[in-house]
Formats: structure tokens, sequence, C-alpha cells
């Protein structure tokens, strides 16, 4: 076990970049000490969610940094296979790319190989980007055991985002300097991906961005879906968590119920179907918010807070974060 | 197994250790509503509605997931709880509907007892469409996605024996179990699937409206038959101990319901012994297409005949035991009778949904007649009697008529293992011209998937294997496949422990009650004074007075039957 770059990684406080925002290094050692001859590394470019577009622009300008990564993971577990999970629309645009770099590590003895998915919310979840690859449903595993431990065919499996392999690329090259990859949409004149440094305020990446709005506005941060929205006035000292995803809203002009609506049509798409509260919950929001001229607020909250307490995984778990905290930071409700 | 001590409600519970704290609850009386949950599948935690809360974290979790370990502690009625289950049974119960057509008519669905029990009400909800329709199997069984709650548990039980017709498709709200589109995997009408879908979803496809009319139409004389499984488990309907033999007091249930007459499959299942015996010593002199296989099984044969043609010599040609009975009745039973066989209306109590699709099998007509006209499920038996009013347990016991006349050996058919023991029974005094000093084969008995043993005959070693499910026939047909004398003789059901464990019978059926009903059946045959398929008088007057004085022609179509490729859906 190549210990060294464990260490690199742990120094340079590496997190996942995924959403999660596990520690690197944590995963890694995890992985390396299970127990189990065959061992696999897996990409996650899933990137389901929407207003997130970061994996894609890595992918697209520093595929070599992502691959050097995934080396870098083989390497220290010992094991020679690894699956780069691409979410479909990015496949069409990156195989010309991926491909040729990928056979080249593939001609000194890796097998790298690429798993092309059904571009899917629900796929970028760890065990239900296993389960796809295998072949299953694309729904989420009881947990434990956890992926490190018995993960791809029940084997200790490394799953890293694309943005956390391309850092741990930067570090073994002692080049690694604290930045993030920021995805800012919305209503914003410079939009896009930015590459910043990861303890900027939201505040302060919207101004040094050139972006910070005249007019009254709020954000979502984190991811499109499931990110917490914040006033104006509360991005001061807010760092951008989760997979690094800034939208902003123009205040006036956002129709809170068509909002609102955005949010549980996606989730009601996207739900895998597994679990009853997630399944059935985000169908009978969606249509009860598109009956309603109103939005029924208590009725939505009673099944928000029985999604949050009793699904199956942390999608279900978490569709009521954009809406409770819109309620409570913009609409000042609670 | 170690046991270890868990707390329920603050009480002490002993528990083995790792077992599933929903199945300790049920286990010790506690009720805890679940869908996803069956001991015998996966644990899927999918259905979030056996919620408790966990005494040490004060987290509302299922208590299917939490494995029983020493000092794990559960409430299970806190007001958190409650309101999160009533919220998650309402979201999950929200294509059902309090009156529904089905749960009048009495028939399985849990989410009947859950609207009542707990309240639940789905009318504040959207009924979500799904976008597929109504799939049948051929006449056995349905599958209806406007009820499915994707629990998984018909495509589990369905990879589970061996077919994998049914799968999981689509996401959100519109996920629901479906059939394969692959061309080289069809159903095998074991009804497995509904046997364990918690809410009629899957379900036979049910006749007690024909049975109705034939019992109310004056010019009809309607027949009840029962098989020996339906005898030890229509207790559980009414909430009777397992393996509780109901014979007597179902037979005077038929004479409530207004039967005409009351025979039983039992007697179809001694000429069926008779006549698969006879094939066998038949096979075994001449060294011909061995192994044998049984027969009796329709989705056993269906299983044969779609994904192995190859070997269709090798079942017996003998019908089965209810087609026997039937046939027999609208022949020799009606000429003796002096009754026009067109009038008699034949009904069998099976534990089975393959035996409705067997039915309708045209190659076993007689004379244009069906030899079975309706078959019920033990459930639907259940549900008639129910809507009859009809008090199945305080009933007193009758006799069947002496057309009915059975042995013991018809009794034990219902177990896997069953049909291998009568037709030694009879194949060795067929060969020997003497019974057995000890009638029990303990060896071929049982609820394990595969047995193997070897019997002695005149100086023969006859090898012989008893399985249930497809996926364990499969395992013996490739073996037989690398070894053509592996076996001579080979009994094969499709469900899990045989009959007694079939797809027709009352839910829950778990492989635990599969054990305990296959007890009572067993315990029946060692009461009796008649044990062999061979000396039933009954049968005997078939055989020696009608059957005999038949052309040969006439005979094999009473008797024998034949088999051919089958496509997907035939």
């Amino acid at each position: 076990m190549n210990n060294d770059i464990i260490e690199k990684i742990e120094k340079a406080g590496l997190v996942g970049r995924g959403g999660g925002g596990y520690s690197t290094a944590k995963k890694w050692r995890e992985v390396a000490k299970a127990a189990g001859n065959k061992k696999y590394v897996i990409v996650n470019a899933s990137e389901g969610e929407t207003g997130l577009f970061k994996d894609i622009h890595i992918l697209t300008n520093y595929p070599d940094m992502v691959l050097k990564g995934v080396i870098l993971a083989l390497d220290c577990l010992r094991a020679k296979d690894a699956f780069f999970n691409l979410n479909k629309r990015y496949y069409r645009l990156l195989r010309l790319k991926l491909e040729p770099l990928i056979n080249e590590y593939n001609d000194k003895g890796y097998n790298i190989k690429i798993f092309v998915e059904e571009p899917s919310y629900i796929g970028g979840e760890e065990t239900a980007l296993l389960n796809a690859i295998e072949g299953k449903r694309t729904e989420p595993r009881s947990k434990p055991p956890y992926p490190s431990i018995a993960g791809l065919y029940a084997k200790p499996t490394l799953i890293n985002n694309v943005e956390t392999l391309y850092n741990v690329a930067r570090v073994a090259e002692g080049a690694y300097d604290k930045k993030r990859f920021y995805c800012l949409s919305g209503k914003l004149k410079n939009k896009g991906v930015h590459h910043l440094p990861d303890d900027w305020s939201v505040e302060k990446i919207l101004k040094e961005t050139g972006n910070y709005p005249g007019f009254e506005f709020f954000v979502q941060i984190g991811g499109g879906a499931s990110g917490t929205v914040c006033d104006q006035g509360q991005i001061k000292d807010r760092l951008a968590t989760g997979a690094g995803a800034i939208e902003v809203f123009e205040k006036k002009k956002t129709d809170p119920r068509k909002l609102i609506l955005r949010w549980l049509e996606f989730y009601q798409e996207e739900s895998c179907g597994k679990c009853t509260p997630c399944r059935a919950g985000t169908y009978q929001l969606y249509e009860m918010v598109k009956a309603n001229h109103e939005i029924p607020w208590p009725e939505m909250f009673e099944i928000l807070e029985t999604m949050e307490a009793t699904s199956f995984c942390a999608l279900g778990r978490s569709v009521i974060e954009p809406i409770r905290s819109y309620y409570s930071n913009v609409l000042k409700k609670a | 197994m170690n046991q270890v001590i868990v707390s329920i409600n603050g009480k002490q519970y002993p528990a083995p250790f790792g077992e599933s704290l929903l199945k300790t609850a049920m286990d010790n009386g506690i009720e805890i509503p679940h869908f996803c949950y069956h001991e015998d599948l996966p644990i899927g935690s999918s259905c979030r509605t056996c919620l408790v809360e966990d005494v040490k974290t004060g987290r509302v979790v299922t208590s299917c997931s939490i494995k029983a370990e020493d000092g794990v502690a559960i409430l299970t009625d806190t007001p958190k709880v409650k309101e999160l289950r009533l919220k998650n049974l309402e979201l999950l119960l929200a294509g059902h509907q309090k009156n529904c057509p089905r749960c009048k008519k009495g028939l399985f669905c849990r989410a009947a007892d859950e609207f009542g029990k707990y309240g639940v009400s789905t009318v504040k909800y959207w009924r979500p469409e799904i976008q597929e329709k109504l799939h049948l199997m051929s006449q056995a069984a349905l599958i209806d996605p406007q009820l499915c709650i994707s629990c998984n548990k018909c495509v589990e039980i369905c990879d589970k024996i061996g077919v994998g017709f049914l799968k999981m498709e689509g996401k959100n709200i519109q996920t629901h179990a479906t059939w394969s589109r692959d061309k080289e995997t069809d159903c095998i009408y074991c009804g497995q699937c509904t046997l364990h879908c918690p809410v009629g979803s899957a379900r036979e496809q049910n006749q007690m409206e024909d049975v109705e009319k034939a019992l109310a139409d004056k010019n009809k004389i309607v027949i009840a038959q029962m098989a020996p499984s339906v005898h030890a488990s229509i207790g559980e309907e009414f909430g009777l101990p397992i393996g509780t033999d109901m014979t007597g007091r179902a037979y005077t249930a038929f004479r409530k319901l207004g039967f005409n007459h009351v025979f039983d499959v039992n007697m179809g299942a001694d000429i069926t012994t008779i006549v698969e015996a006879a094939e066998l010593v038949e096979r075994i002199k001449e060294n011909k297409d061995l192994p044998m296989f049984t027969s009796c099984c329709p989705a056993w044969v269906k299983f044969m005949e779609f994904y192995h043609p190859e070997m269709l010599n090798h079942l017996t040609s003998s019908r089965s035991p209810q087609i026997h009975s039937g046939a027999a009745y609208k022949t020799w039973w009606a000429e003796k009778k002096g009754i026009d066989p067109r009038k008699i209306v034949v009904v069998s109590f099976m534990p089975c949904t393959s035996k409705k699709y067997e039915a309708r099998h045209e190659k076993l007509k007689i004379d244009g007649m069906w030899p079975v006209d309706y078959v019920l499920t033990t459930r639907e038996f259940g549900a008639l009697l129910k809507k009859y009013k009809i008090d199945l347990p305080n009933l007193e016991s009758s006799e069947v008529e002496e057309p009915g006349t059975y042995s013991g050996a018809a009794v034990i058919y219902g177990a896997s293992g069953g049909v291998m023991e009568s037709a030694l029974r009879t194949a060795y005094f067929d060969l020997t011209g003497k019974e057995l000093d000890k009638l029990e084969f303990e060896k071929v008995r049982g609820i394990e998937g595969i047995k193997r043993t070897e019997v002695e005959i005149n100086g023969r070693t006859i090898k012989v294997a008893v399985v249930s499910t497809a996926a364990n026939a499969e395992k013996i047909i490739q073996e037989i496949k690398n070894n053509k004398s592996a076996y001579d003789y080979i009994e094969v059901m499709a469900c899990p422990g045989g009959c007694i464990g079939g797809g027709g019978q009352p839910i829950p059926t778990t492989l635990a009650i599969v054990e305990k009903r296959t007890e009572s059946l067993y315990k029946t045959d060692a009461k009796m004074k008649l044990r062999q398929a061979h000396l039933n008088p009954v049968v005997r007057d078939f055989f020696d007075n009608y059957i005999a004085k038949l052309s040969p022609a006439a005979r094999k179509k009473i008797l024998n039957t034949s088999y051919s490729r089958k496509k997907k859906f035939e």
C-alpha cells in the first residue's frame, strides 16, 4: 500500500467534491485497509443534478489530470480495474478525448472501462451507481456495507467524484492550491465554471467574478435541486458547499410557486422509485402544488418532513432542503 | 444460533442474533405494519411503513433493517412513529381505495386491513396512473400494475423459483412490476407472485362468480373436489393454527355452499399413482426414457415445455389427479348413476394457480367436456365461505361421499416427495407382488429443494430425486445431461415444499409455515388404514369395471396425456 499519497491528500485536506464532502484521505484509507483480493476505483461523472456542470468542464479541459488521479488511486490500492461512470450526454462529448487516454493506460496493464450511464439524479448516488454498473436497477443499496468494504461486485470500491480525482493529481504534483470549481448560473453576467479558492464566501465569489447583481436577489447554493436557498443578506460568510453550485434569482421576478414547481418537477421525475416517501411523496407534492393556485404549505411540509425522516437514501431526505430554506430565508415565513 | 436479548416497548425478548427486529416483534405478537418484508426474501426496506423509534438515537428507523443484538431497544408506538407511519401508509396506498371491489370480495389485500387498523385515508391524495396494462398469465394469475406498490417481492420470488419472468420497471411514481419481454423467458403460472404480493396486484384469476353461477343453476350437478393441501391449510383463512386438518369441516362447508356432491381430488391422486407407477415399472423394465419425471404439477410441465422441450419424453404420460378424478366423474360415475355428464360441473379447490391453466387444456377434454370446469384457490375458497358467512372452524365434520374415497398415499401428494413416495409404494407392489413392510420413505420428505435416495426393489437399485422449484429442477436437468443414468425417477414441483407451499395457498406462506402444514399431511397419512393407492376399492372399481372394458385408445384418453413445445404465452 502506498500510504504516501494518502498522507499527502490528508495534509492537503481534500474532501469529496461530489457534494458529500467526506474526507478523501479517510475514504482512501478505508478501501486500502479493506480485505479483498480485488478492488475497484470508480470515477463518478454522473453529475445528474441541475445547476451542475463542473465535472464536464474538468473532463473537457483536464482529462489527463483526472486519469492521473485514477491511476494514483489504482496504484495506491494495488488495483487495476476502474470504471468511468459517465453520464450518457457527456459520453457523446468526451469519448474522443477520453478513450485514447484510457487506451494508453490500458496498454500499460490497467483495465479502465467507461460505463455509459443513462442520465439520472440517483445515478450519482454511490450505491445506485454500483447497481447500474452491475446491470441491476439504478436504486440505492442498504448501507452498511459501505462501498469501501463491499462495493462493486461486493469488492472494496473507491468511488470519487471527477473533481476529487483532479485534486488528487494536483496534490501529487504539489500544485494543489486549495481551489474548487464553482458552477455559477441564473441571472448573471459571467455564468459558467470558475476555479477559485475554496474558502471564499458566496458573496465574495459573486463580487470577484463580476457577478454581484444590482437587483434584489437570493441564491441557491450547492446544487440546483437539493441546494440551500439563502437571501442576499445571508451570503457574506456563507461558503458554497455541496457540489459548489451557485444559482442567482431575481427576487421580484421569481414566482415562488413556479420555483417550487421547478424543484418538484425535477424530483418527481428523478425519484428512483424504490422507497415510498420519495417515490410517492415527490409525486403527491408535485400534483398538489400544480393543482393549487396558492402553495399548500402545511400539507407540503407534512410530506416533506416525512420524506426527510424516513426516505431510504439521502436524495429523498434532502428534498425538503431547498423548499424549507426558501420558505424561511427568503419568504421569511417561519 | 446465538440468542440475544432485545427490548421492544420496554419489554425484553430473546431473539436469534442478527434476526430482523420486525420478525422478532411479530413473533411476539407485537404488530408493526409492513408491506415489503417477507422472512424468506431479501430485506429491501423500501415501503418504509415498519417504522419504530431506536431508543439509543431517538431516530425513527425501519424495524426490518434493525438486526437483533444485545442492547437493541425500540419503541413501536411513539407519537413520532405513529405520525410518520401513517403518512407513509397513506402515500404507499394512494393507488388503493377503501372500498375496492376486490376487497369487497374478501380476497386478500393487506391494504384493506391497514385502512381500518391505522385510520389510513388516501382521499386527499392523487391516484397515480401507471402507464401499463393489466397482464394475464394464461388463465392462472394476473399482474395489475395499478395496484403495485413496488415492494419487489414478486420479482424476488419469481427469481427464487428460477423463472425470472417478473421485474421492476420504470422510475419515480411509474415504478411497477412488469413481465419480461424477452422471448426466451416465460411465466410457468406457479402463482408464487400472487402468494407474495401484499396488495393483490399480482393475484389469481378469480373464478368465484362462475362457481356461484353453477351452484345457482338447478340443471347442473355441481361436484366439489379438494386437494390434500387445502385440507391442511384452509383453516388458516379463519385464523386457526397452522396445519389444522380441516377435511371433515370442509366437506360440510361444501354442502352448505350448495354443492350437490362432495368428492375429493385425493381419489384422483390414487388414480394418478396407479397410472404413473405402472408406467415407471414399464420404463424400468424396458430401460426406456429414464429418468421419468412426474407431471402432476402443471407449472413444472410448462417449464419443461417451454425451457426443455428436448426432454419431454421423460415426463410421465399420466394425467394429473384433478384431471383424472374429474374425468372419472364425467365417465365412470355418470354412467353408473345414469346421469348426463354434460350436466356435471366439477369444481376443484386447489392450493395452486397453475391448475386453473391446466383445467383449460383442450387436449384434456373428454368427449368435448372439460374434466374440471373451475378451479378455486385456497384463498378463493376462504373468501367464498366468508361471503356466505359459513363459519368453517365451528362446523361439524362430515364424510366424503364414496366416490371420493382415498388413501393416505394421496394425502401426502401435497408435500414435496409425496408423489414419489406414493408411486414407490405402488411400484413396489407392481414389481414384487408384495406390499412394503415399511411404507415411509423418510429421505424424500422435508422441505429441502433437492432430495435424493436409492430404493432397492427386486434386486434393482432405483435412484430417485425429489425436487421443488424450477431453479432446483434446472440443476437436476443439467446433472442428467452430464450423466444420463444419474436417476430413474424424479418428482418435481414448481413451488417450494410442493403443493402445500403452492401459489394459491393462504397468505402469508413462509417456509416455516409450509413445514408445519407438511407435518399435518404426514400425520393424516400415518393415521389412515388405507395407505396405498392400489388398495383403494373405489379406484379399483374404476379400473376393473370401467377402464378395463374400454378400448386402449379410450383408456388413454382418460388416463394419459402428451406434451409439446410451447411458445411464449402458450
